[in-house]
């Protein structure tokens, strides 16, 4: 019995044999996929904050207005990735209860769920979350509200940067806005099965 | 002259379906081509680009598929091969078996509709549970996708009430919020239960073996954080030279599919999850999946494997805005339906052989295509294979034209006919006892028949056309 692989492979090489010549490999300049609001844009975190409001997310610059948005949502009892807690922990006021361990088991107890992004792209209002800089995938996920900590450094201008610069993580995710579906009528609906509300916390 | 079956399928659609699909197809088309058009500079030269890319890795996909294979390996991942649909369901039932997992969660992959999957799973005695928004609600209806991108764009919010509460997900209401609340709430328990996510591939970059998969609602991303095993089925035609090509396909994708610049989650996959990390797959297989493209490959329609799936050209094709996707009766609908599911379905091809001609070749579907297809030039072609294989739904629906075929290729017949012609100006239509005919001229006035005036126009031209063709090449100098 010839296996998968050999019948798949043989029939390709049979289907191409007709062919004369194939196609070549064109190449491409990267400034044919920059979006024009992108070029010479003055600060990348301005260009950023603009966009992920474009896609509905919401951009804070301090700790404050972030415990303002929480309280205001009755969103009380979250997750705080460890390494990332020290520097937000004098910030929230003990009304707060806040985890710097996820317990799947408790899934839906955790309102909101601060992580760090290991960087964003400004055109789109991206965050780009890996695997080393996630401390849980799910505490990103699963909560109404997440929180990715962004450091004004790590903002690429465009998509072709953050592409040249995908890390040898293995799990890349680009994050862009709330999570939402048009399934029933075409009608937007945010939170679907992740976020409802997604936040970018810039922290110099 | 039998019916076309697609045009049956639309006559008989129920109006508020047709409304359904008719409204839904058509939102976000003008903001696809702001995206587009406004945001890049020179977004055709990228639909061509993106095309002699996909083109090449068609064309060398005897030098890409060990190649990618190779790269998923280093990354740690299991690879499989599927000649057929079988082979391919039966690739995932092992991996389950091996596991001893009876729980997947599902997030959209048409490869996986093209395989029938889920039926075949359940009948395995493994609860396959699809997990986007739309494919839960086809699921629970026991129905079928009816658009790639947006699956129940058939359905109105009425149907998925009655649906949930049939199906104990709380009482009827058909406000969409709800709607989506009580998905997240009973998916969520799903996924956290499941052993092992399924998924499909939007892009492979073979130089790097990074498995791209979009979605908006965050599905698949969860079921890659909530369970320890992911399977992709990945068909061979979705390759990608270079990571960099990523950035060229990601900017057209979802502008093109639901105009957004990028769909919410883009996630690149290089393996299992790192060590450090408490979330996800510690084991990743992917199957790559034949299934019929080695049939396409051989064809002379081999450009429709440059085909991402964003659904752009049923958005925009005024045939499937009328008939829905379900007209086409098969994984595939609209203008790309009608090239690719004939051929897929390789020896039944003379069953699927009426939908190249589900077509008025307006061009909509190639204007819009982010890869380039020439897709009408490709319905011409299915339409001569038809002929050529005598297949009678080829002809269903064609006017009887052999008369005029043997006019039309005789000079000397149809210069007479031209002539003979003028006689009908002289004969009382009105009265003759055609039905067709009458219902015609009841609302409308046969024009006088002018019979030949076109060629001695052309004749007269002709011995002008020097001249006039000198002047014209000369305008532009002046």
């Amino acid at each position: 019995m010839t296996s998968g692989r050999d019948t798949i492979l043989s029939r390709v090489r049979s289907a191409l044999a007709p062919l004369p010549r194939r196609a070549p490999l064109p190449d491409w300049e990267s400034e044919l996929v920059v979006m024009r609001q992108a070029r010479g844009a003055v600060d990348p975190w301005t260009l950023f904050a603009e966009r992920l409001r474009g896609v509905n997310g919401t951009p804070l610059t301090s700790a404050g207005e972030l415990i303002t948005l929480l309280d205001r949502g009755g969103w009380r009892h979250g997750y705080c990735d460890p390494q990332v807690w020290p520097k937000l922990a004098a910030a929230f006021p003990t009304s707060f209860t806040v985890e710097t361990m996820f317990d799947r088991a408790r899934v839906d107890e955790f309102q909101f769920g601060i992580t760090r992004a290991s960087a964003a792209i400004a055109e789109t209002g991206t965050l780009v979350l890996t695997d080393d800089g996630t401390a849980s995938r799910l505490a990103a996920l699963a909560p109404w509200v997440h929180i990715a900590v962004l450091a004004r450094a790590d903002i690429f201008t465009d998509v072709p940067q953050a592409v040249a610069a995908l890390p040898k993580d293995p799990n890349v995710i680009w994050v862009t806005g709330p999570s939402k579906t048009a399934d029933v009528e075409g009608i937007l609906i945010e939170g679907v099965h992740g976020p409802g509300v997604q936040v970018a916390l810039l922290i110099d | 002259m039998a019916v076309q079956p697609i045009d049956q399928f639309a006559k008989n659609l129920r109006p508020d379906t047709r409304a359904a699909v008719h409204d839904g197809s058509k939102i976000g088309h003008e903001k696809r081509t702001r995206l587009l058009f406004d945001h890049l500079p020179d977004a055709n030269r990228l639909r061509v680009l993106a095309g002699e890319i996909k083109q090449h890795v068609v064309e060398n996909l005897d030098t890409y598929l060990p190649q990618v294979e190779a790269a998923l390996q280093a990354n740690g991942v299991k690879v499989h091969w599927a000649a057929d649909a079988t082979a391919a369901n039966e690739a995932v039932l092992s991996i389950l078996r091996a596991r001893g997992a009876t729980k997947i969660v599902k997030s959209k992959t048409m490869v996986s509709e093209e395989t029938a999957l889920e039926p075949f799973l359940r009948a395995a005695g493994v609860d396959c549970l699809e997990t986007d928004l739309g494919e839960f609600i086809v699921q629970i209806a026991h129905d079928h996708p009816s658009h790639i991108v947006k699956p129940i764009i058939h359905k109105n919010r009425r149907e998925i009430a009655t649906l949930f509460e049939q199906n104990g997900l709380g009482a009827y209401n058909d406000d969409p919020e709800t709607i989506t609340r009580r998905a997240r709430a009973f998916l969520r328990a799903k996924y956290l239960a499941a052993d092992v996510g399924l998924t499909g591939a939007n892009f492979v970059s073979v130089e790097s073996g990074r498995l791209v998969l979009v979605t908006n609602e965050g599905n698949s991303r969860f079921c890659l954080a909530a369970t320890k095993c992911h399977i992709a089925m990945v068909g061979i035609e979705k390759l990608v030279p270079r990571d960099r090509d990523l950035g060229l396909f990601l900017n057209l994708l979802a502008r093109s599919a639901t105009a957004q610049q990028l769909t919410v989650y883009t996630e690149f996959i290089n393996g299992p999850k790192s060590a450090a990390q408490p979330d996800g797959p510690e084991e990743m297989h992917v199957i790559l999946v034949d299934n019929g493209r080695t049939t396409v490959l051989a064809s002379e329609c081999r450009e429709i494997l440059r085909c991402i799936r964003c659904g752009a050209c049923l958005n925009v094709c005024p045939v499937y805005r009328q008939a829905s996707g379900h007209a086409y009766r098969s994984v595939y609908p609209g203008p790309v339906g009608a090239v690719l599911s004939p051929l897929l379905a390789g020896e039944r091809f003379p069953e699927l052989a009426d939908l190249p001609k589900a077509s008025s070749l307006c061009g909509a579907c190639n204007e819009v295509c982010p890869v380039n297809i020439p897709i009408p030039d490709l319905l011409l072609r299915l339409r001569a294979k038809g002929k050529a294989e005598g297949a009678p739904l080829a002809a269903a629906g064609t006017p009887p034209m052999g008369a005029w075929a043997l006019l039309a290729s005789q000079p000397t017949a149809w210069k007479a006919a031209l002539l003979g012609g003028k006689l009908i100006n002289y004969l009382p239509t009105k009265l003759l006892p055609i039905p067709a005919l009458r219902a015609w001229e009841a609302k409308r006035e046969l024009p006088a028949w002018r019979g030949g005036a076109f060629r001695s126009w052309l004749k007269h031209r002709k011995s002008a056309g020097p001249q006039e063709a000198q002047k014209s090449q000369n305008e532009p100098t002046l």
